[in-house]
Order: structure tokens, then sequence, then C-alpha cells
């Protein structure tokens, strides 16, 4: 069968691809765009490392085809900071130490930063429910909450970054 | 030179890793980021079956399909002898080890590889493995650690005769080994107790769980040299285990790093390169090759399950005066569990005359274990520190005194040789009874648990360099792939013996063909030892450096000294000279001896052991039986924190990873002898929700063999976590839990034994 020519704007670029029909979009944005950043834990829906933000709304990259993308808006990792400006997200997650491996990093960053688009305000309860879907085996989550909830002080301009 | 009571500038502070930005912008290059031009993909076909001899593979149909480029069997790997491996991290024989990338003659668990087809996409790939036709003769299977260990058990190897009994056996059987550590007399010992305390404990088998799978990209050239491009915990130990397995030069092999999305022990043996370079070889295209999450499962090495009996004899006073421990451990389809160090770390904490331990080490038919964090550690500890807890109990002693009365201090002899030197189990305990989480009121129905763990943390053979650039700046060069921070540490010793900050320090990880040789990653060892490695190497530039500064000066060497980043003359004596600093002296390399940098291979020794005591609060629900955790906290002697938050990282991943092993975490199988949770949805491992906060204290008693003072840390804290949550359980129900995990249904089935019980009451 032909392969589906699809259109999408992906990190603020028009891109178009081809994909076949069985192609997640876990693997037409890693094996047919290049954009590894992100990763593959479970391709289940259960680990989040393959987060990306569609339309406004958070996704598992491996539980959408690659043709639901045709028309659609998608931030992944690779478009999260400004060019050399990286988002107060990130920043912090430096800052805190929230990282070990680095492999969940950025289905976490992106994650987070839909929570904070969604709900600049959360409680540690409500940043601790919103990334149960991300899973990371090295920190605890103990730095990460911490650097959620310290990149959310900044954004709301309560704390200079 | 040692800098332990030094003003340390570096060392302590807490500067943004040298990798943080490529990983938190997702530019890092993980194991199954790779490409390369004409790369196929690799698959592998794996055993339904628990136990089954291969009485045939007919790869004929699958070689036929269009756009597969290569199959391959055992038959494409060389006859290795059966010989131990100490490549890796716990006992490994290399023979075991070709068998278990590909099954020989026999298919030893469910998941067990069985043949490998490369083609031109995934897709071409899995047609392929439905098209190879095994012929299995279907065997009785053996799954349990006991069952393993029946006399009428299913036998998987027939060449197995346990070994360490006398008389040696005359037939095979299930049991590997059997160890056993004595000290003193423990018979004598339980006939002088005042109290005993017994009990049996049971583990499940539990995963590393790391989040990415195992991945790599090799190509195997037509001249015969090979490239590996893989994640691992050391490229050195994927280097040396594939030259044995393929019988290859080491020369002729070069591993480059990638980054390493996890391991915790579990990615220091190998599963897919050999694989990957024997279907390279014969399809002549590289080969890119990656687990699914069900195939990590399956088959790659989760840590044994277990089955334990301990023995406490204590006087009224508190002392203890005789322990026993039997352990059996599950070792997977071929021999290798942490039986060693289980049956070392029960007791390694306390001061007891009399110990007797003995242990098994048992096959059967799961996939082979695997090193996860402390080895073995966490299931002994589990059993002892809960009897431990009873003792407590049943004597009316605080459960942190008790520990303190018989906790082992610097000369305290070991029931397995060593006599403790330098450790600050004491000093952790003090730590944990001092600290307000311990004193802190509780509420009607919440109990609060402790427990410790001590693990050996080891050195070895590790190289490290250090390189000044032309400009002054700084590269530092690990031979040890960095699975958590240890970029960041290593650049900081550096840093702190130039007197330069942080930043101006970079620290990358070469091939195996650009730096010597490094041993793994594992047994917490990379900052204590690649640390020394890369120090030493600091230092030996600081040498050449004021040798450079005395030739420009023309004074003798002896009259400069280094401090700050500059060389300056040491007193008004040397001189009247304008400080060099490191830019000034780089451009003057060429006029002074040419490039400035140094490599340092060494064997480093005396790797400190390390302590921790972990506080827990729960509350459990009785109508659902979950077990909720309020408050941690994690106290470790980590002798001096390079970096202060990896350091607490590690402390707070190795705590919630205890937390998991307490609490949700198993390998469940079927009644055909299959996995039957084999993702992230019925494998439970913890997530943001069901944790707190984990605090993590750290206690500094300097480890005086490390120039800076370092113990290794990242193993001790998943030790304690699972007897301080059974301890807290307890605390709050007045019901001991004896089997792991203590997950809900568990829980309510203890509770519902006991309610009857205490109703009567």
């Amino acid at each position: 069968m032909a392969k589906h020519h699809v259109s999408a704007v992906i990190n603020g670029e028009p891109t178009e691809f081809l994909c076949e029909t069985q192609q997640t979009m876990l693997d037409v944005l890693r094996d047919e765009i290049g954009l590894t950043g992100s990763k593959e834990g479970c391709a289940s829906g259960d680990c989040g490392a393959c987060s990306i933000i569609v339309d406004g709304r958070l996704v598992c990259s491996c539980l959408m085809l690659g043709c639901e993308a045709d028309g659609t808006t998608i931030t992944t990792i690779e478009g999260v900071a400004q060019g050399d400006h990286l988002h107060p997200v990130q920043q912090k997650f430096l800052e805190h130490a929230a990282l070990q491996c680095g492999f969940c990093t950025p289905g976490l960053i992106v994650a987070s930063k839909a929570l904070l688009d969604e709900n600049p305000n959360p409680t540690e309860e409500e940043a601790r429910y919103w990334l149960a879907g991300n899973l990371c085996r090295c920190t605890g989550y103990d730095k990460v909450i911490r650097a959620v909830m310290d990149a959310a002080a900044v954004m709301r301009g309560e704390k200079v970054a | 030179m040692n800098y332990v009571s030094s003003d340390l500038k570096v060392v302590g502070t807490r500067p943004i890793r040298p990798d943080g930005v490529e990983k938190v912008t997702g530019r890092a290059q993980f194991g199954a980021d790779m490409r390369m031009a004409g790369m196929i993909w690799g698959k592998v076909l794996r055993s339904p079956h628990a136990h089954a001899k291969i009485l045939s593979i007919d790869t004929s149909k699958a070689e036929k399909l269009p756009g597969v480029k290569a199959v391959v069997t055992a038959k494409d790997f060389p006859h290795i002898a059966n010989e131990e491996a100490f490549v890796g991290e716990g006992p490994m024989n290399f023979r075991d080890l070709s068998r278990n990338c590909l099954a020989w003659d026999k298919a030893l668990y469910e998941g067990h590889a069985v043949a490998a087809v490369a083609a031109a996409t995934p897709a071409i790939a899995d047609a392929a493995l439905e098209l190879i036709d095994v012929n299995y003769e279907v065997l009785p299977y053996v799954i349990d650690v006991e069952d393993a260990m029946a006399d009428n058990a299913p036998v998987l190897h027939e060449d197995l005769f346990t070994a360490g009994v006398e008389p040696k056996p005359t037939k095979p059987s299930n049991i590997a080994k059997v160890v056993t550590f004595k000290k003193g007399d423990a018979e004598a010992g339980f006939k002088d107790a005042d109290v005993i305390i017994e009990g049996r404990y049971t583990t499940k088998a539990v995963h590393q769980a790391y989040i990415e799978p195992h991945a790599c990209l090799c190509w195997h050239n037509p001249d015969g040299q090979v490239m590996i491009y893989s994640s691992s915990q050391g490229h050195f130990m994927v280097r040396a285990y594939c030259s044995k397995l393929l019988g290859i030069n080491i020369a002729n092999i070069r591993a480059v790093p990638l980054e390493i999305g996890g391991g915790f022990g579990g990615k220091t043996l190998v599963y897919l390169e050999p694989v990957a370079i024997a279907l390279s070889k014969k399809a002549g295209r590289p080969v890119k090759m990656q687990m699914t999450r069900d195939e990590v499962f399956r088959a790659s090495g989760p840590t044994s399950g277990a089955t334990m009996e301990v023995k406490l004899g204590a006087k009224k006073d508190g002392s203890i005066v005789a322990a026993r421990q039997v352990l059996k451990y599950q070792a997977g389809a071929f021999p290798g569990s942490p039986i060693g160090p289980g049956c070392m770390c029960g007791f390694a904490m306390y001061d007891i005359p009399n110990v007797d331990v003995v242990g098994y080490d048992v096959v059967s038919n799961r996939p082979k274990v695997a090193a996860y964090r402390a080895p073995g550690a966490p299931i002994s500890s589990w059993a002892v520190e809960c009897a431990l807890d009873d003792l407590a109990r049943k004597l009316g002693k605080d459960p942190i005194e008790i520990r303190e009365q018989n906790g082992a201090r610097n000369g305290t002899k070991t029931h397995y040789g060593p006599t403790h030197q330098n450790i600050g189990f004491l000093e952790t305990l003090k730590a944990a009874k001092n600290h307000p989480h311990w004193q802190a009121p509780l509420k009607p129905g919440q109990g609060r648990g402790i427990a410790c763990g001590f693990w050996f943390n080891i050195g070895g053979e590790s190289s490290a360099g250090c390189h000044i650039g032309e400009d002054g700046t700084v590269v530092a060069v690990s031979g040890n792939p960095d699975i958590g921070g240890s970029r960041a540490s290593i650049g900081m010793m550096v840093a702190e013996v130039l007197g330069v900050p942080a930043e101006q320090v970079r620290t990358i990880i070469p091939d195996t063909s650009s730096i010597g040789f490094s041993f793994l990653t594992g047994g917490s060892r990379v900052t204590f030892a690649t640390g020394m490695a890369a120090t030493q190497a600091a230092e030996r530039v600081v040498e050449d450096l004021k040798r450079r500064a005395a030739q420009i000066w023309e004074i003798p060497v002896e009259a400069v000294e280094w401090k700050d980043g500059k060389a300056y003359p040491a007193g008004s004596n040397a001189g009247a000279f304008e400080p060099l600093d490191l830019a000034t002296l780089a451009l003057r390399a060429g006029r002074t001896g040419g490039p400035i940098g140094a490599e340092v291979s060494l064997n480093a020794q005396g790797a400190g052991p390390g302590f921790g005591v972990h506080i827990a609060d729960v509350e459990v629900d009785h109508e659902t039986g979950a077990v909720k955790i309020l408050r941690y906290t994690a106290i470790q002697d980590v002798g001096k924190a390079i970096h202060p938050s990896y350091v607490e990282g590690q402390i707070q991943g190795g705590a919630a990873q205890g937390i998991g092993w307490a609490l949700n975490e198993e390998y469940i199988y079927d009644k055909n002898g299959k996995m039957d949770n084999s993702g992230f949805l019925d494998y439970r491992v913890p997530v943001a929700s069901d944790v707190p906060m984990i605090e993590a204290v750290m206690v500094e008693v300097p480890n005086p063999r490390h120039p800076f003072g370092a113990r290794g840390v990242g193993e001790v804290p998943i030790i304690p976590p699972m007897a301080a949550i059974g301890n807290a359980i307890c605390a709050a129900t007045g019901v001991r839990l004896h089997d792991l995990p203590m997950s809900p249904p568990k829980v309510r089935a203890a509770l519902d034994e006991v309610a009857p019980k205490m109703a009567a009451e």
C-alpha cells in the first residue's frame, strides 16, 4: 500500500512526511524525521518517555499513529527551548539535578511544560499526579518535583530565574 | 595528595553537570538513537516455552523473504569453553553467556533467544521471524527456587553438579553451588542466648526496570574491524564479551559508549551486541537492534527471588550472641546468583561472635539474573533487619539503640573474613537517632520503621585523563560510561586540583580505542576509582605546569607553587614574577615541551564500605491493604560528597527502587511457566504519586583511601527500604509480613488472618 502524505507543524516548522499506516508518531519522529529526543521506553503508553504536545494536549506519541498528525501542531522536546534559551523547566531540571541517566528527561520536561501551560500554580500533589504517567527509575522523583515547582514559581514571576 | 582537610572550592558545590543541556533538550544520543548509512534492523526470535529441547531450526523460508539480509542461530557462534568470566559484575561464565545470547540445544526459559534476523525494515524482520520454523520437544519446567532444589525437579543442565559440597555429587542438580560462612560456634551461641527470634522470609524476582531498553548498532567491516555503538555499564565490558564470544581480537573491536538510560547493574552484560555483530558479518551491513519492553522483562536479567530462614539469639541486655541465615537464591537459567554478597551483607553490619550462614545458588527456568544495585544484599537484609526489629520489640528495646549496641565499628571482624576499617555505621545511626523524623509524633494507625544496609563498594582498574586545550580550558577524560552524573564529579575533582572553576572543565567519555582500560560502571566504583585516576592525572598536569613556569622564569621547579589555577613564585626568594595562568601556559606550550596533558591508569584499592539507615512512616488502609508512605528519610555515610545533589539523587533513587521492591514489584508466572506481567502496566514501578519527598541525609566520614574522601554511594540506599517499610507496617498494625512484595492483597490477607485473634484478645 502506498505511504500516506502527512503535513503538520512540528516545533514551529511546517513539516511533511510519508508514513505507513501502522507507523506510530513516535516511529515517525525518530525514524522518518530524525527527532530522536522522544524515547521509546515501553511502546504501550505506560512510561511517558515519548511524551509530546499535540494541539495543546499531552500525548504519548507511541499511542498515536503518524497519520493522525495531519493538520496538527506538535511540540516535541526539541522544540521546548527557544533557540539558545532554555525553558524554565529545563533550566530548573539542571539546577536541581533532576536527572541522572537523562532518558526519561525529555518526556518529563514535555509533560511538565504541558502541566504548567494548563495549571501555572499546581500543588505538589497535583504535580505528582500529573507526572504519574512519566516513569523515572533514577531519581525517586524528589528533585523532579522540586524542579517543576520551582519552574512554576519562575513562570508566575514570583521568582527570578 | 590528600585533599580531605583542604579548603575546597569546587568539590562539595553543586554546579550544573557538563552533559546537562544535551539531556534536557533531547539531543543526547542513547542506545537506540544512533543511525548509520546502509543500516538494517535486527530482531530476535524467542522461545515460547519455559523449557524445551531444540530439535531443529529451519531458517530457509525466512532467508528467502525479500528484504531479509541475514539469519543467525547459535550455530553461527563459535563453541565456547566452560570458563569463568570476570568481565562483568557478579559471577558469569563465557559459555553460559554465549548460550544466553542464542540458545544452543535447549531453550531454558520463556523468552530465551533462539534465532535472529536482520532485514531492511523492522516490519520485514518481524515477518521473517514468523517464517522461522523451530521444532521443540517441550520439557517439564521449574520456576520457584525450592521446587528447583527438590529431588524430583526437572534438571536444567545435565552437566551441573553442586559445587561446595563433600563428597562431590554424582548426580546433576539445579543447585549450582553451596556457600558457607562460619564465625565462632553458632550452636553454642544459641544455647547461651536468653531470647531467640526466628523467621522465614521470601522475596520475588524484581527487575532493574531501567527505562531505556537494551539497544545497539554494530558494524562488522569486511576487513574484520568491528564497531559497536551501544549503551551499557562498560564499553570495555562489551568489547571483552564480544571478543570472547565471537573469537575477535580485542584490538579489532572499537566500542563506542552511547548515553545509558539507566542500568542499576542490569547492563553489566551483553544480550544483543554479539548477535548484531554476527548478523552484520553475514549481511555486510550495519545492524541495529533494540529490545521491546516485553523482551527486557522476559529475557534480560532481573535479580533473584529468594527464600530465607533467619535466626537470632540475644542476651536480655540486647547483645546478640548468635546468628544464623539460610539463603536460597534463584540464579535464573544459568548459575550465578548474587548468593555470595547475600551471605555476607545480612550480618556485616553487626558485631556478632557466633555466625553461621549457608547459601544456595539455584538454577530454574527463568531469565538469567543480572546484577541489581548492591546485588544480593537487599534480599538478605530484608530478613535480618525484620528479625532484628522483632528482637528489639521482644526485649523492649529501641530499634536504633539495639543496632548501636551491636553495630560494627572499626576493628569488628566480619563473619566472611575482613575486619572493618574507617567505617561510619555508628555515626550514621547517631544521625538517624538525632534526626527530627525519629522523634516526630505519629497519628493513630500510623507506624514508623527503621532498617539498615551495608555495601562493600569496590575500586578496581580505571583510566582517566586530563588535557589542557590551547586556550587553557580543560578536557577531563573518563573510561567509564556516566550513568548518573559521574562526568560532573570527575570534572569537579579535576577542576579542584587545577584550581579552576568547574565550568572550565569538560568531561568526555571516549571509545575503547581512545583511552586505557576501565572496568565497568558498577560496584559504586566510578567516582572513587576513576575519580582517583582523574585526580592523579590532574596532579601530573599541575607538576608539568609548575615545571613549565620554572622554565619560563628560569628558576628551580621547587620555587614554583600552583594555586587557584596559576603558577606563582613560592615566596620572595623565588623572585618577583607575574603569576602565569593556565591560558598563558597553554599558549606557550609549544616552547615549553609541547602539549600539556596526562593519562593515568591504575587499580584503585581501599574503596570504603557504605552504611545506610532509613526511617519510614506508613499508614495502612485496612480495607484495601494499600500501604501509603507518609514520610521517608534516608541517612547514609557517603565519605565526602563530591557533588552533593547527585549523591542525594543516588540515595533518593535507590530508596524509591526499594519502595517499589517492598510494595509492588514482582515477576508473576502463569501455570505454563510464562511471565504474566511483562509490561509497565502490570509490573508496577513507583510513579511520582506513589512516593513522598525522600529526605537524603549525608553523613560525611571521609574515606582516607580516596584523595577527596569519597565512598561509593549508589548501592547502599536500595538495601534498607523493604525492612524499614515492613517494620513500619508491623508498628502500625502489629502484623509482621514475611513475603515481598507487601502488595495490597497480601497485606489485606495478613490483616484478615490476625483480625479474629486480635478481636478475641
